[in-house]
């Protein structure tokens, strides 16, 4: 197992040079604000990540947390790739991401749709850091629900 | 390196029990193995251990030619079973120095036997009738530690909330040793159980038993032990330690998993209402009631892990043969090697005692700022395994201020050399990420 197909440079420079990181308020106070807190239970990795949407565009994906290089970096491969992008464009992006992370390794990732996402293709072989990848992406699409943009609110948790 | 003489007529260094190391690796397939075209450097003991060849060859032969139920047949095969599961029975209670065989209750694991003693808690406390020692409301307090596996945290928390009683702990200081200095005000004639672990599954911490014991006697509460990290490390002897209860479980212990043991004094077994209902566990049965076995089989409800009891005896015949004094002493010289060797990586903090004395071979870290998770991924890539998370012990990761730690164990079979290969490993770790 190649150590450098799963720490990729793109990924450790995200690490080390978080882009975006902070929770932060709305600059447009007509903004709907929402944000979810998600858990890994199993290494106690933790990420706040909180979205700012006039329910067209997203104007911030803002995220806090703590945790290990793959999913700190995905947090700040989200903020990059989904702020300021349209609701719909976004899930197509998230919808890119969970199927290359769930993909064990077989998925070729579109660097068009996923930008420095395509980092985390190594990731995807080794199944105990995929949810470490998944972290804020499952936090987001939470957030993004209770914003009331995205998933259906059935998936919402209370 | 220097030699310091003993004086004559004191206990001399060679007198320790040792044995070969790499004989006894010899008896652990796995031990082979390469990971990721490195040789194998387990240092996760403390997760579960490996099974020699001579468990493995019981568990086998027992399938292959004694596999039957027990306790409930006439015919050959199941006379065979029945005697290979009491006979382990007797081999695990002799182990731990048990008075009688019939204290040694088998169970899945040690998170089963700790519900077993809060379950039999939580049903005498709705008989009037029950044995007043386990019947608890509100004003009882149940008594834990901060450094208790959440296998010894949550069946108490759950037994709170049914009982209304409450439940305190003891805290925990910062060199990883249990505080006591509450011991008084804590254990009080309101407590009517206290459960601690013995061995530190995260900080290696040995809790000393006597100044608890003394207290808990004083105030007359029961005192459970959660052995499941001392029984496989040292010579354990449930008299000597003066306890009501304690649990371990076998697949520490170079036996397999689904198999552990709740040992508990006679009177006091006797005294606990049933907790699974089912086969084996009755006297008789009528569709208006039941009455039950005597312990321990009115705590084995179903058909029990026959074949891993009797392998587990096989383990407790493997270690009895190596001489848990000699496991013992051998794990007390890795661990001083590892503490050295450990101390020696720039910027890496450990949790816990940092001197070889009052500690077993448990040893958890911190590389600078690095994540455990990316620390145990770099080490699995040169072949290391190590275990990374709040390892059920998350209490203790708040306790220090972190999330998550790195924890390296050690058991009878690991050498110095891997622990080398672990120091090894931390720079490499410090390389990718610092």
């Amino acid at each position: 197992m190649q150590l450098e197909s799963l720490y990729q440079e793109i990924i450790l420079d995200h690490y080390k040079h978080p882009q975006g990181r902070g929770l932060r308020d709305a600059a447009d106070p007509a903004d709907r604000v929402a944000e979810a807190h998600h858990v890994n239970p199993t290494c106690g990795d933790e990420v706040t990540v909180r979205v700012a949407t006039d329910g067209e565009v997203l104007h911030d994906v803002s995220y806090d947390g703590m945790g290990c290089s793959i999913s700190q970096a995905s947090a700040s491969v989200l903020h990059e790739l989904l702020t300021g992008r349209e609701a719909v464009a976004a899930f197509q992006v998230h919808e890119a991401f969970v199927a290359l992370m769930s993909g064990r390794g077989q998925v070729t990732p579109d660097e068009e749709v996923l930008g420095d996402g395509v980092a985390f293709e190594g990731v995807a072989r080794y199944p105990a850091r995929v949810k470490c990848a998944l972290l804020p992406w499952m936090a987001f699409k939470d957030a993004a629900a209770r914003a009331g943009v995205g998933a259906s609110p059935t998936e919402v948790k209370a | 390196m220097t030699t310091i003489a003993i004086p004559p007529g004191m206990p001399q260094y060679d007198d320790e029990p040792r044995y070969d190391v790499a004989a006894v690796r010899a008896d652990f397939p796995i031990l082979g193995r390469e990971i990721n075209g490195h040789p194998l450097v387990y240092l996760d003991s403390a997760n579960t251990s490996h099974k020699p060849r001579q468990v493995l060859d019981v568990l086998r032969e027992h399938y292959e030619q004694h596999n039957a139920n027990v306790s409930r047949s006439v015919h050959t095969l199941g006379t065979e079973a029945t005697e290979g599961y009491e006979s382990a029975r007797a081999k695990v209670a002799s182990f731990i120095n048990a008075p009688s065989v019939d204290e040694v209750v088998f169970t899945k694991n040690s998170t089963e036997a700790i519900n077993i003693v809060a379950y039999a808690f939580s049903n005498a406390s709705l008989r009037a009738d029950a044995d007043p020692r386990f019947r608890l409301g509100p004003g009882d307090e149940i008594v834990i530690s901060e450094m208790e596996h959440h296998s010894n945290i949550v069946p108490w928390q759950l037994l709170a909330e049914r009982t209304g009683a409450t439940l305190r702990w003891f805290p925990v200081t910062e060199q990883g040793r249990l505080d006591e200095s509450g011991l008084t005000d804590l254990v009080t004639e309101r407590t009517k159980i206290v459960s601690l672990v013995h061995v530190s599954n995260i900080l290696g911490t040995v809790n000393a038993t006597a100044r608890i014991t003394e207290r808990v006697r004083e105030v007359g509460a029961l005192l459970l032990w959660d052995c499941s990290q001392s029984v496989p490390h040292m010579p354990i002897d449930v008299v000597d330690m003066d306890a009501d209860f304690i649990v371990f479980t076998g697949h520490k212990m170079c036996g397999p998993t689904g198999i552990g043991v709740l040992w508990g004094r006679s009177e006091l077994l006797a005294a606990m209402p049933p907790v699974l209902g089912g086969g084996s566990m009755i006297e008789t049965v009528t569709l208006a009631g039941s009455t039950f076995a005597a312990p321990p089989a009115r705590f084995e409800a179903g058909t029990p892990p026959i074949a891993e009891a009797v392998a587990l005896g096989a383990a407790v015949d493997y270690l009895t043969a190596l001489d848990m004094r000699a496991i013992q002493w051998h794990e007390k010289q890795l661990t001083a090697y590892a503490l050295d060797a450990l101390g020696s990586v720039p910027g890496l903090r450990i949790f816990g005692p940092d001197v070889p004395v009052g500690r077993g071979g448990t040893i958890s870290f911190a590389l600078g700022d690095v994540h455990p998770h990316d620390v145990g991924q770099v080490l699995d890539s040169l072949g290391v395994q190590v275990r990374v998370g709040h390892h059920c012990a998350r209490p203790v990761c708040t306790r220090f201020g972190v999330p998550a730690m790195t924890r390296a164990s050690f058991y009878l079979y690991t050498t110095t050399e891997e622990i080398d290969a672990l120091v090894a490993g931390l720079e490499q770790v410090r390389k990718v990420f610092e």
